[in-house]
Formats: C-alpha cells, sequence, structure tokens
C-alpha cells in the first residue's frame, strides 16, 4: 500500500509578509500527484494566503513579499521568466464564493480556452460539454447553455466554476474553501465531485470544515498562527495526531 | 421632553428633505407658466422647427431650431471628446496606475473639475480661438469646435470620476476569476471588468452629455452666438443656454421675447430630463445584471 506518489508541488522554507507583517513562517510541504490535500486550521492561520501563493495569486497584492520557494515539477514557479499566464493555467483554482462572470453559462466555461485562443466553435462546444460533464452539471444546463449564469443555484454556480477551471485543463487544481458558502446538499456534491476528480488532478483544498478535510483528503495539512503545526496522511493525522496543538483542534478545544 | 425633541427633529429633517422637491416643482412651474404665453404666439411646432431666431424685429421670428441644433452640435463634439479621455484616463487610474501616480493625477482632476466654467471660457477664447482661427484660416475662432473642444475637457474629470465608481464597483472576484484562468490583464480588462461596468460607463457619458447641454458660461464665451442653423463645426453657434443669457436682461419682462426665452428653457428642462431618466434607467438595467446573489 505504501507506494509513494511522486510530489507534484513543494514548498521550501516558505515565509510571506504583508508589508512588514510575516503572515506564514517556514512552511516547507509536499503535495502529492493525483492526491487530496486538505489545509485545515482556525480562520486567520494563512491557510488562504498559502494556497493563493500556488498559482501566484498574492502577486496582485502590493508590498506583499515571498520568501523560500516554490516548486512545480521541479521548477520554482517565482523565477522572473516563468510565464504567470501559464502557470496559472496549470494549476487552476476555484473560489471560496462563486464567482461566475455575468454572461452566459457557455461563455462562462469556454472563457480560458477563449483567451488562450481558441476560436474554432465546434471546438469550443466540446470542451464545454465535457467540462460540465466532468463537474456533474451538463445535465442540469444542456438546455440553458445560453442563459445568464447568474440564474443558476449558488451550488450550481460552484460547480459551473469548477467546469470553468476544468476547461483550461490544469493539471493541479486549488479549492479555496469551495464550500464556505454553500447548503449541506450542494457541499456534498462538491465533495463527491472533488473525489471524483482526484483521479485526473492533483488537489489541494483549504477548508475550515474539519470534517470535510477528513471525508475528502488524503493528505492534511493543519496550520496555525501561519505555521504549518503538522501535515501526514488523513488517517494518521486524525487518529493519531503527533502535536498537542493538532489534538486540541481536532478535539474542538480552539479555532 | 426628550420624546418631544426627537419629534421636533423628525419633522426637521422631513421638511429639510422635501425642501429640495419643493424648489425643483415651483422652478419647473414657473418655467412652463412664463413658457406657455410664447405658444399663443408661435404656435410650439414652429416654435422647435422654425429657422430663424430673431426675437427682436419687427415682426419677430421664434424659431429655435438653430438654437437647439447648435446646443447638440457642441454638445456631441463635447462627448466625443471627453468620453474617450474620461473613460480612457479613469481605466488608468483604476487598472494601470501604481498607487504614486494615482496619488498625483486624482488630486490633479479634482482640480480640473473645480476650475469654474468662467476660466475655462478665458482658456478657449485665448488660446483655443486664435489656434483654430489660424489653422483654418477662419473669420473667427469663436465656433463650434472651440465650444466643443473646451466643453469636453470640462467634461473630463466628470465623466472620469463616475467612470471610475462604475469600475470600482465591478467584483474583485471576477478579476481574480479571469486572472486564475490564465487571462492577462489587458483580457480581463477587456473581457471582464469593461463589459462589468458598460452599463455604468454608459450612464456616465448620458450623465456627461446632460451637463454639457446644461453647461452655459463657456459656450455663451467661446460658441461665437450666430443664431443660423449650422453647417459645420468651423462655424459661430448659438446653443439654447448662452441664447437665455445673453438675451434674458433685454427682453422686455412680459414680452413675446421673455416668454420665448423662458419657452427655450422649458424645451432644454424636458431634454435634460429626458437624458437624465435614460440615466437612471441604464444603471437600473446595470444593477439587475450584476444580481442580487452577489
Amino acid at each position: 500500500m505504501e507506494n509513494k506518489p511522486s510530489v507534484r508541488l513543494q514548498t521550501i522554507q516558505v515565509s510571506f509578509f504583508y508589508g512588514e507583517k510575516k503572515v506564514l513562517h517556514n512552511i516547507s510541504l509536499d503535495i502529492y500527484q493525483n492526491s487530496v490535500t486538505a489545509i485545515i486550521g482556525p480562520s486567520g492561520c494563512g491557510k488562504s494566503t498559502f494556497i493563493r501563493l500556488l498559482n501566484r495569486m498574492n502577486d496582485l497584492i502590493p508590498g506583499s513579499r515571498l520568501q523560500g520557494t516554490i516548486m512545480l515539477d521541479g521548477q520554482d514557479i517565482y523565477q522572473p521568466q516563468v510565464n504567470v499566464v501559464e502557470l496559472r493555467r496549470k494549476v487552476g483554482m476555484v473560489f471560496q464564493k462563486p464567482n461566475p462572470f455575468p454572461k452566459s453559462i457557455f461563455e462562462n466555461v469556454a472563457y480560458g480556452p477563449v483567451v488562450k485562443g481558441t476560436r474554432d466553435r465546434l471546438l469550443l462546444q466540446n470542451i464545454v460539454e465535457q467540462s460540465l460533464r466532468k463537474s456533474a452539471l451538463w445535465e442540469e444546463v444542456k438546455d440553458r447553455l445560453y442563459e445568464n449564469a447568474l440564474t443558476l443555484s449558488g451550488g450550481q454556480q460552484q460547480r459551473l466554476c469548477i467546469a470553468r477551471c476544468l476547461a483550461v485543463e490544469p493539471e493541479v487544481i486549488l479549492f479555496d474553501e469551495p464550500c464556505a458558502s454553500l447548503d449541506p446538499i450542494a457541499t456534498q456534491r462538491i465533495e463527491e465531485l472533488i473525489t471524483e476528480l482526484k483521479k485526473e488532478y492533483t488537489i489541494v483544498i483549504v477548508t475550515h470544515n474539519m470534517q470535510q478535510a477528513a471525508r475528502v483528503s488524503d493528505y492534511t495539512a493543519f496550520f496555525w498562527l501561519g505555521e504549518l503545526v503538522e501535515f501526514g496522511r488523513t488517517e494518521k493525522i486524525f487518529t493519531v495526531p503527533e502535536n498537542k496543538r493538532t489534538e486540541e483542534y481536532l478535539a474542538g478545544k480552539f479555532g | 421632553m426628550n420624546r418631544y425633541k426627537e419629534i421636533f427633529f423628525h419633522w426637521l429633517f422631513v421638511v429639510l428633505g422635501f425642501s429640495a422637491l419643493a424648489f425643483l416643482l415651483a422652478i419647473t412651474l414657473l418655467i412652463f407658466k412664463e413658457a406657455l404665453p410664447i405658444f399663443k404666439h408661435t404656435p410650439f411646432w414652429a416654435f422647435i422647427s422654425g429657422q430663424f431666431w430673431y426675437p427682436t424685429y419687427e415682426p419677430p421670428d421664434f424659431g429655435i431650431l438653430p438654437l437647439i441644433l447648435a446646443s447638440f452640435l457642441v454638445t456631441l463634439g463635447a462627448v466625443v471628446v471627453a468620453a474617450p479621455l474620461g473613460i480612457g484616463t479613469a481605466l488608468y487610474l483604476t487598472e494601470l496606475a501604481g498607487r504614486r501616480q494615482r496619488a498625483f493625477l486624482k488630486p490633479l482632476l479634482e482640480i480640473l473639475a473645480g476650475v469654474p466654467s468662467v476660466v475655462y471660457g478665458f482658456f478657449g477664447m485665448v488660446v483655443l480661438a486664435p489656434f483654430f482661427q489660424k489653422a483654418f484660416q477662419l473669420p473667427t475662432g469663436l465656433c463650434a469646435l472651440t465650444a466643443s473642444l473646451t466643453l469636453g475637457i470640462m467634461s473630463i474629470p466628470f465623466i472620469c470620476s463616475l467612470v471610475e465608481d462604475a469600475l470600482s464597483v465591478v467584483p474583485r472576484m471576477f478579476r481574480e476569476a479571469s486572472l486564475a484562468l490564465g487571462a492577462n490583464h489587458w483580457q480581463t480588462l477587456t473581457r471582464v471588468v469593461i463589459p462589468a461596468a458598460g452599463s455604468g460607463i454608459s450612464t456616465a457619458v448620458i450623465l456627461g452629455i446632460s451637463r454639457s447641454i446644461g453647461e452655459t458660461m463657456t459656450v455663451l464665451m467661446v460658441a461665437g452666438g450666430a443664431a443660423v442653423i449650422p453647417k459645420s463645426f468651423l462655424q459661430p453657434v448659438r446653443p439654447m443656454t448662452a441664447t437665455i443669457a445673453a438675451e434674458m436682461a433685454e427682453a422686455p419682462f412680459g414680452s413675446a421675447h421673455y416668454h420665448a426665452l423662458f419657452g427655450i428653457a422649458a424645451v432644454l428642462f424636458v431634454l435634460t430630463l429626458i437624458f437624465n431618466v435614460l440615466a437612471e434607467a441604464v444603471c437600473q438595467r446595470f444593477r439587475q445584471k450584476l444580481g442580487s446573489k452577489l
């Protein structure tokens, strides 16, 4: 059983600053191919900041600064010669709040391929259908592809955002608290979807919901006050945590 | 005691709140009451479609078509100047400029917005008019083009700040979604941000038009003042506002001329009202499109 999967993403001694304030402290973490890695911890512990470093979404924040190295397939993604656009095509992201564009369902899913330069209508239709099927939304929207995406329910919007992300054919998908604004049924569907997607993609998910982490992830990283307290196989973290802090957090003593 | 105080303040603010409405009603009533007599002299249709404005001839001619066309011409020119510059400035400020550039440019625009219109008029008269006179070999540089350009420059900060507002209400998550999907900055701007702010930008332009039509001092100073149907931008023209401002003092109280000027004011009033309602309608659609779910 213990055949070690290969490392896809690796952070080495990563610290991150907002101005003078250090919000992440020396995080070293390996993310394995075709697995789900959950990042848990109390609010404000740096989970979201961390995951946003993996596709360089924090580049936009003025006055922020990174120390350390983040490697994707052995390549440092913060080297100046790295093409950020290419990186973000490889490392897709689904956000906390469903954020479809105020455009049609079709245009939403086709957005990534279109900005990449795909113009062939037939090819786009194909990509849109495949992506919506993968995100288990196709049956619900196949007759209304040209309606505004904002007419969908919250859960459907989030699955649309997942489809939109898949359409770019990423290799890694980052989920930043994808169920934070969804009801339990919609949450369950997203969780099933994540388990399904794991076969093809490498997944990192930030969640403040410990049960969710236990249900969907293979590996769990516990963050606390910007530090990585413990990282390991999910079963192990949830049953025999090594660190007292992890144990207390999982037992609901703080957070 | 406290209760009475509360009631007192409640009604005080109700009165203050409705005073604006009262003024609006009073002004509207006044304009239309004073405008009505002219339509006994010249029927409404003849008034707005008449080609000759000779208010002091005997018998006088009260046709305001040249004035209406002059207003539209000058406004059109002003929008052609102000819309691209205003929108462009707003895009630069919100999307491209760093903190330092913004800190430098933003106050400048506010100063530009605060310059009195009479000063813009001076600028048009002293700088632009002689320049155009020379450049196009005109008998006078005071013409529709000069007025358009002056009005346009004046409208830039107005349109710019409205467009900035429109851009700033585009949720950040749209930008992030676009970037995360591998779009570059430019694609994000043209495919997501600008369409999402589209109605807000249109509203800004419509309000800019409405404001330019009503602007008086600048056009009085630089438009040239000839009440003839304009055939080109290089002719002197006499917009509605300039006509009223120039002639009100010399029109005998209660005369046909006096009422005709109120007639112009009524037409102007209705036109700006239409533009403002239009802007409000577009704005409303914008809110609906972005949805309450956001």
